[in-house]
């Protein structure tokens, strides 16, 4: 039995999901293909976003990916820190906003 | 980082056959990747045939100035491998008589050859069509007795080539050693000031990128446009082209990959991005690379892993143009190297 819930390995297989269902997998893949280039942000713009969304959504394969993929795009490793924190950010800020809607109700059970 | 060559520190990777070997065991030999020549049948691109002659590569001799971390020759200060003038004389004359358009000396540092100069005077006589040398930047500062390179440069008409891996200090430090990245702007800025690399200026200086870890280099297109805004508004410094390089698994970057455990996965990556398009261009079919020693070589990689050209004549002094046409290019996995994504050569991308 497997012993972890993440084998590294599993990322190269990522395009294998469209073998169970071609079509949903196909639109997917097209669509992921056609966010990532270059528009009004440029791929390397997108690319440290997605980094940034990696950590949040805590998705190991994702981390391992974008760090590769910003490094080969000519990322610092001081750029790739920044934009982490920034996601760091959101989430924590995302946390505390929530205190208004605790001190909310606190104030009207026991105002 | 290291400061001596593999030959120096007599490391296993100093031998060329022992690298063959592992590029030729382990995942290549169980059958988990392809070998290359299996990978090139898939599209009926076995054998691989040399083309018409365009480029004369010749490597004057291994000794640097610097020893990067990765570099695929394995130079360094303390190798002594020098071309002699004897071997140059014989290169002269195949330079006077070749078909070849472009004209391509590297090293080591080929400036530290002692008869470089009388060599790049000669050879410019000749008027190939683009000829280029390999500097790598920080030759030029490195004392006195150099520091009008640009201008003989200028003098002869000659394209210069340069690595730089990075527009930030910290990656190209890494890479090549501390303070090169602060020489290399100096010696950017010097060239600038005579014209090379200036918008309309027919003084060619163009850069050669290469990624500083076990990763393949992003679009070339989109690495030149980071590199010119970058060293124009920090240093004011103009350039033509970014070649984007890919690093082969060989020598110093061979060595890197297996002591950070990153050999396996970087040959996946080099295999995933084949890309068939990129074996059509690539360098070795329209190359040939003369060592310090005067033998052929189909790349200058095939070179340090000691695989001469497959014909009967192998040596400079029985150069024959007609018969090295259409010879079978010699091929082992270090090849995935030329053909990941949008492919790689001394000229950067291909496809």
């Amino acid at each position: 039995m497997q012993k972890t819930y993440y084998d590294p390995a599993d990322l190269k297989k990522f395009g294998k999901i469209s073998e169970w269902n071609q079509e949903l997998g196909d639109k997917f893949f097209e669509y992921y293909g056609k966010v990532f280039e270059d528009g009004a942000l440029t791929a390397r713009e997108k690319a440290l976003i997605a980094l940034a969304v990696s950590h949040t959504e805590q998705c190991p394969y994702c981390i391992d990916a974008y760090t590769k993929d910003t490094l080969q795009r000519g990322v610092t490793k001081e750029e790739m820190m920044e934009a982490i924190h920034v996601g760091a950010a959101i989430k924590s800020g995302a946390t505390l906003v929530h205190g208004v809607q605790m001190m909310n109700k606190v104030n009207k059970l026991d105002g | 980082m290291a400061t001596k060559s593999l030959h120096k520190r007599e490391s296993d990777l100093a031998n060329s056959n022992r690298q063959l070997e592992i590029l030729s065991n382990g995942i290549f030999q169980n059958g988990e990747l392809p070998t290359f020549k299996n990978k090139i049948a898939e599209t009926n691109q076995f054998p691989l045939k040399a083309k018409k002659l365009e480029i004369l590569q010749i490597n004057v001799g291994y000794m640097c100035n610097q020893v990067c971390e990765h570099c695929h020759v394995d130079a360094g200060p303390d190798r002594k491998e020098i071309m002699t003038r004897d071997t140059m004389q014989q290169c002269l004359e195949v330079i006077k008589n070749t078909g070849a358009n472009t004209l391509d000396l590297t090293g080591g540092a080929p400036e530290m050859n002692p008869n470089f100069r009388w060599f790049v005077e000669e050879a410019a006589k000749a008027g190939i069509k683009d000829f280029i040398v390999r500097s790598n930047l920080t030759i030029i500062r490195a004392n006195k007795n150099y520091y009008d390179l640009p201008e003989f440069f200028k003098k002869h008409n000659v394209h210069v080539v340069s690595s730089m891996p990075h527009w930030t200090r910290g990656k190209t430090d890494k890479q090549r050693g501390d303070g090169v990245f602060d020489k290399s702007i100096r010696a950017l800025q010097d060239l600038n000031a005579i014209g090379y690399g200036m918008p309309e200026s027919g003084l060619k200086l163009d850069l050669v990128y290469n990624p500083s870890g076990a990763f393949l280099p992003g679009d070339q297109m989109a690495m030149e446009k980071d590199f010119k805004k970058a060293l124009k508004e920090d240093f004011d410094i103009q350039f033509h082209n970014l070649f984007a390089i890919t690093n082969l698994p060989i020598s110093r970057f061979l060595d890197y990959l297996i002591a950070s455990e990153n050999y396996e996965d970087y040959m996946y990556s080099l295999v995933e991005a084949y890309n068939p398009a990129a074996v059509e261009n690539v360098m070795c079919t329209n190359t040939l690379s003369v060592s310090w020693d005067g033998y052929l070589y189909d790349c200058d990689f095939n070179q340090m892993l000691g695989l001469p050209v497959n014909s009967k004549d192998k040596h400079i002094s029985t150069f024959n143009e007609e018969l090295l046409e259409g010879r079978d290019i010699v091929i082992s996995q270090h090849c995935y190297g030329c053909t990941a994504g949008a492919g790689s050569s001394c000229q950067g991308s291909v496809a």
